[in-house]
């Protein structure tokens, strides 16, 4: 039972990455722009699919570091093409961005599935990321732990980036008051743009990570997506720290979970769970203060 | 409605349009033909309760498909046991093991009971879940997304339950319902009917209700919420009671659409059918209860009509839809024949 438990505990840490990484382009674009790129899962998918690619090109021990850069850049334009041409027109409607998002989403699916197959296909980790550790009775292997470092470093990264940067210093005066940002000289819209493309360039490299666990299918962003979109919904409008503890959350909810029940159960029980933290906490976890009605 | 169709020429007719092509189906159609024009108007009752609450409420509900999912599998489970031999259980409980019914389904032999449930389960399911998340002032986006996380949850809880569900293959294989054998042709053009009664009598309440102080309230509520607060009203009685209203009909929807098809399986309920259920009303005008029904009927034709030669061509095409309508046509087909008008 105690093994079993820190088992999940790990599995639990290493969803968590996962979740934060699909979540953090959701939640950094929806505190600008109000909006959620339902495509969104679609940039873990081509992520993973040109991590496959790249290793197609550099079969060697370090393809997987070369195609973090790849998928990254790739995802990243995109978005920015997704951005550009489709939610840009769309940004004083919401659900209708959903909507039309998710008709990208329906074409892209089907995309790779008529130029990959739709069996999907295996990325070899390399062999410094198949082994496993093992600490405190518990097997770690190297993958996960892989993962919840890259994780961690593009948590950090992204920090850096939101305070230090002249950058984030943008990004945080759209986010506080859009009106007054875009009043005081600041072009708003080349702001939503790099943080979308930033955005859906985090959600290709965690395709990267999703490829290393398993093989890349058409819609293998669908089945990560549903929990970051209740991640978004649970952090709180646009705080990183609060997208972030809600992902440690759900990550953990749902792999201990799953000691007592089955996966779709579990499944069950992660959205009754949003729900009822909704009832306590509305706002989300981490709620920006603003004295704005309508936020 | 009055501020929608005062300008709008063709909006009278319509219904009485739509009104004439359903008398005249029946003498008109093949069995076939009808048995699928029925199917997609048992999907118009749904998307009538789709332009109550996304056009006129302003809630975007990506999991109509749960409460259709409902209403089909409570008249499924009626129809399962009402073919069984007494003391027998249906042929897939065997195939995974189990040796008796479970307690919640014995209830669906009774017709009455699987009625009242048809009826009550969906709008009450729909109306605590709404009010759940409606009462701390969560929505708009937020509450598409949670609704999305629901007919996920809903589906992948079915599959993983072959024992007591039929899981991924769903309910099917029925003979009779309510003591009419399904396979006479007296049977399907009687349920045409009872569906087209249905849609009209659904259509007639709610023009009547969206043109009430009530609709007046649900649009006032999403063109403005804080402004609704202001006036001394509470929004969330209205939206809880739109969206109740809305999940009945997708209930009763998928109660005659189960009734017609012959199946409901995950495949028809899942978080691909509950967005598409969206793109019917999108393409017909969300504002628009006759437009709803067109666009459910036109998207359905046109499904049937391509998937079944180029099944990849269709998911592209429905891609596009969302993209085209959304962008370009916001307010459907509907729009379009007022946009000519004015």
């Amino acid at each position: 039972m105690d093994a079993l438990f820190l088992n999940q505990l790990f599995n639990g840490a290493s969803l968590a990455s996962l979740y934060l990484l699909a979540a953090l382009g959701l939640a950094l674009s929806f505190g600008l722009m109000r909006v959620i790129n339902m495509a969104h899962g679609e940039m873990l998918m081509l992520g993973g699919y040109l991590a496959w690619m790249t290793l197609l090109v550099v079969p060697g021990a370090l393809g997987i570091i070369l195609a973090i850069p790849v998928a990254f850049i790739g995802a990243a334009a995109m978005g920015g093409l997704i951005q550009s041409t489709l939610i840009r027109r769309l940004s004083a409607r919401p659900l209708d961005t959903l909507l039309a998002t998710w008709g990208v989403s329906l074409i892209l699916q089907q995309g790779a599935r008529d130029l990959f197959g739709a069996v999907g296909v295996e990325v070899r980790a390399p062999e410094w990321l198949t082994g496993s550790f093992v600490a405190f009775g518990v097997t770690l292997p190297s993958a996960r732990l892989f993962i919840i470092l890259i994780a961690a470093l593009v948590l950090g990264g992204l920090a850096l980036l939101l305070l230090k940067t002249r950058i984030g210093l943008l990004v945080r005066a759209v986010n506080q008051d859009r009106m007054m940002a875009s009043a005081s000289g600041i072009d708003v819209k080349r702001v939503d743009f790099t943080i979308f493309c930033l955005g859906s360039g985090v959600a290709g490299l965690a395709g990267v990570m999703l490829a290393l666990l398993g093989p890349v299918t058409p819609n293998v962003g669908q089945s990560y997506i549903i929990p970051a979109f209740l991640v978004v919904v649970m952090g709180g409008l646009g705080s990183i720290v609060g997208t972030t503890a809600s992902a440690i959350i759900l990550g953990l909810f749902a792999a201990l979970a799953q000691i007592f029940v089955d996966v779709s159960v579990a499944q069950m029980l992660l959205l009754v769970f949003v729900i009822l933290f909704i009832q306590v906490r509305p706002q989300g976890v981490i709620a920006v203060k603003t004295r704005q009605l309508d936020a | 409605m009055p501020d929608l169709s005062r300008l709008d020429p063709l909006k009278p007719v319509l219904p009485w349009l739509l009104l004439a092509l359903g008398l005249v189906a029946p003498f008109a159609l093949s069995a076939y033909d009808l048995n699928l024009l029925a199917r997609f108007m048992a999907m118009g009752i749904l998307a009538l309760g789709l332009v109550v609450i996304w056009g006129h409420g302003g809630i975007l509900s990506l999991g109509q498909g749960v409460f259709f999912g409902l209403g089909g599998y409570a008249i499924a489970l009626h129809m399962k046991l009402a073919d069984l031999p007494s003391g027998e259980i249906p042929d897939f409980m065997v195939w995974s093991g189990r040796d008796s019914l479970p307690f919640w389904w014995t209830p669906f032999s009774s017709p009455a009971f699987t009625i009242a449930a048809i009826l009550i389960v969906p709008t009450l399911v729909g109306a605590l879940f709404s009010w759940a998340v409606f009462h701390r002032r969560v929505g708009g986006t937020y509450f598409a997304l949670i609704t999305q996380a629901l007919a996920l949850a809903f589906s992948t809880l079915i599959i993983s339950r072959q024992d007591v569900t039929g899981g991924f293959n769903g309910l099917t294989d029925f003979y009779s319902v309510f003591g009419f054998g399904l396979a006479s042709p007296g049977t399907g053009s009687g349920l045409y009917w009872v569906t087209l009664v249905v849609l009209c009598v659904a259509f007639v309440a709610l023009r009547w209700l969206l043109a009430s102080r009530f609709g007046i309230l649900l649009r006032a509520a999403r063109d403005g919420e804080n402004r609704v607060r202001f006036l001394g009203y509470s929004p969330t009685p209205f939206k809880v009671v739109a969206f109740a209203i809305a999940a009945m009909l997708a209930g009763i929807g998928g109660a005659l659409f189960t009734l017609h098809a012959g199946v409901v399986s995950p495949a028809l309920i899942g978080v691909v059918p509950s967005i598409e259920m969206v793109v019917w009303v999108a393409i017909g005008g969300r504002y628009s209860l006759a437009g709803a029904i067109v666009g459910a009927l036109l998207v359905n034709l046109a499904r049937d009509a391509v998937s079944s030669a180029f099944p990849e061509l269709w998911l592209y095409l429905m891609g596009a839809l969302f993209i085209f309508v959304v962008t370009l046509l916001p307010r459907g087909l509907a729009g379009l024949v007022k946009g000519r008008a004015t």
